[in-house]
């Protein structure tokens, strides 16, 4: 070995190949986990079975507004869930000191996790508009059924920064509790179980505070039931995206 | 310095505290290339926090932690080490053959994977579920992502933990491969064998401070104890009273004893005793003279 070794440089050819496949362990990693994938596609689609097409009339417009806000509701999971309880989870078991230790590039361990929540929740998505589409009686042009995939893809990231940020407040198997404290109440305030217009005024009102409710109406855009402007709910979503984005980041940083 | 006689890895005056407790004071060590330094000491001593200070994952609250003259968060420094930690939860769901895909993608110029699952004894894992395994098989999977990209410095956390004697076996001849090829390894262990049989240098902490620095040799030397042991009538209890004598006691019907000066000793037991048999004197190993030097900081403190 040569005393004056100069350290292999890295060539970005590699760097890139590091961060694919750090995204690619994650979504191989998580789509065979049972325990994962399972809750978070039979939510929203049971539901959905139950609410939007067993207790309605397949075509109505109750059906497919029901679609979108199922939508909406199975989209937050992988957020919260695959980013959020993954986290917590990993802090606790020694995952995340591990990668901390070796070489990996900065930021592809959630840069992979990102990944691997848009996967999940394309997954979600696509399972969803097949119910509707088929026992569901919905019917969307293809140019709406492309939005609700692309609302479902980005629609998911302030969820994982919301799910980050949980995940850096607590370590291990606690977190799918709280997540679920966040996820479950969050979805009734906005709307997504209950017409918006069937909850109290004083709930109707504070319900733009939610990042789901932004979320709703752009599904409800996508399937057709929503006329108006998209750019305030986009803005708002990213504006949560990145507030929690920070906050997590300075928890990371300090705590680890 | 030059690069030439530039340590591998070095804490300089590196002293870390978790809230009131102080885990290391004033810690000073350097790893030269192509050794292996053996970490010792008792639970709590500071032998964890000592290697996450040299990884970057704690910072020193004074004093300096370097990889290869960097500072350890670099990317940089990072690329020339490899890591197996005490305990790391590695995703269950994956193989084997993925999770080294994945680790050796990290790293500039890695080991080919066959080459890779040779050196740890796993070649016959790699279409296995990582959960599936057990936990000896786990820790050889850990020791092979730690070699996997061809690191100039091995890190391993208690490594041979929960590992058969095999197994054991198996991963020192790794380990003495490795050193061979030029591969500097930084070492910690609960077995004393362990360092024995592998390290050029061994230091031992306790409470957060260096106790002893030297090869193994030097450091049975600095508690230049033997043990004698041999079937006789004399009482333990007496004998542990003559001067020269540092413990005594009976063990399954032999008289041990540990002493600095085994040749006075043996002359008295035999004029003591003539009907005495079976005696043997021995070199301490190194777990005796770890408890003595442990020992005698421990005096230390009550004094």
């Amino acid at each position: 070995m040569n005393a004056t070794t100069a350290p292999a440089a890295m060539p970005p050819r590699r760097v890139l190949g590091a961060y694919l496949a750090e995204a690619r362990s994650e979504c191989l990693r998580y789509l065979r986990a049972p325990s994962f994938i399972l809750p978070m596609t039979l939510f929203s689609t049971v539901f959905y079975l139950m609410f939007g097409v067993l207790l309605n009339h397949p075509g109505s417009d109750a059906s497919r507004y029901l679609l979108a806000s199922y939508t909406a509701f199975g989209v937050m999971g992988p957020g919260l869930f695959g980013f959020g309880a993954s986290l917590a989870i990993e802090r606790d078991g020694g995952l995340l000191t591990l990668k901390r230790a070796l070489p990996m590039p900065p930021g592809a361990y959630l840069l992979g996790k990102m990944m691997m929540a848009m996967v999940a929740a394309s997954l979600v998505v696509v399972l969803l508009l097949a119910l509707g589409l088929t026992v569901g009686g919905v019917s969307l042009g293809p140019a709406r059924v492309l939005a609700m995939l692309a609302v479902g893809a980005f629609g998911v990231l302030p969820f994982c920064a919301l799910g980050m940020f949980v995940g850096t407040l607590i370590k291990g198997q606690g977190a799918p509790g709280l997540l679920n404290l966040v996820y479950l109440p969050m979805a009734f305030l906005s709307g997504l179980w209950l017409p918006i217009s069937m909850l109290p005024g004083a709930l109707q009102t504070l319900a733009p505070v939610w990042p789901s409710y932004h979320l709703n109406q752009l599904t409800l855009s996508a399937v057709g039931l929503r006329a108006g402007s998209l750019l305030p709910h986009v803005l708002a979503l990213l504006a949560f995206a990145a507030a929690f984005l920070l906050l997590a980041a300075r928890r990371l940083r300090r705590y680890g | 310095m030059t690069e030439a006689h530039a340590p591998v890895a070095r804490l300089a005056g590196a002293v870390k505290r978790y809230d009131k407790r102080i885990a290391l004071d004033d810690v000073d060590l350097v790893l030269r290339r192509g050794e292996l330094l053996a970490l010792l000491g008792p639970n709590g001593a500071g032998k964890s926090t000592s290697i996450g200070l040299l990884l970057g994952l704690v910072r020193p609250d004074a004093g300096r932690a370097e990889l290869f003259g960097l500072d350890p968060q670099r990317i940089e420094a990072r690329r020339r080490i490899g890591v197996m930690l005490q305990s790391a939860m590695l995703p269950p769901t994956l193989r084997v053959g993925e999770l080294l895909r994945l680790t050796a993608s990290y790293y500039p110029d890695p080991r080919p994977l066959a080459e890779s699952a040779a050196l740890a004894g796993i070649a016959d894992l790699l279409k296995r579920p990582y959960g599936k395994l057990s936990g000896g098989q786990q820790r050889r999977v850990q020791f092979a992502l730690a070699l996997c990209g061809r690191p100039e410095l091995l890190f391993l956390d208690e490594p041979t933990v929960g590992m058969d004697i095999d197994a054991r076996r198996k991963l020192w001849t790794a380990m003495r491969a490795l050193v061979a090829e030029g591969c500097s390894v930084v070492l910690t262990t609960h077995y004393l064998e362990e360092a024995e049989a592998l390290a050029q240098r061994v230091v031992v902490l306790d409470r957060g401070r260096v106790l002893s620095e030297g090869s193994v040799d030097e450091l049975r030397a600095k508690v230049a104890l033997s043990r004698i042991r041999c079937v006789s009538d004399l009482d333990a209890e007496a004998v542990g009273r003559w001067p020269q004598v540092a413990s005594a006691a009976s063990v399954g019907g032999r008289l041990q004893i540990a002493t600095a000066q085994a040749e006075h000793v043996v002359r008295r037991l035999l004029d003591a005793d003539p009907a005495l048999r079976e005696l043997e004197v021995q070199r301490a190993g190194l777990a005796e003279a770890f408890t003595e030097l442990t020992r005698d900081s421990d005096l230390q403190e009550a004094a």
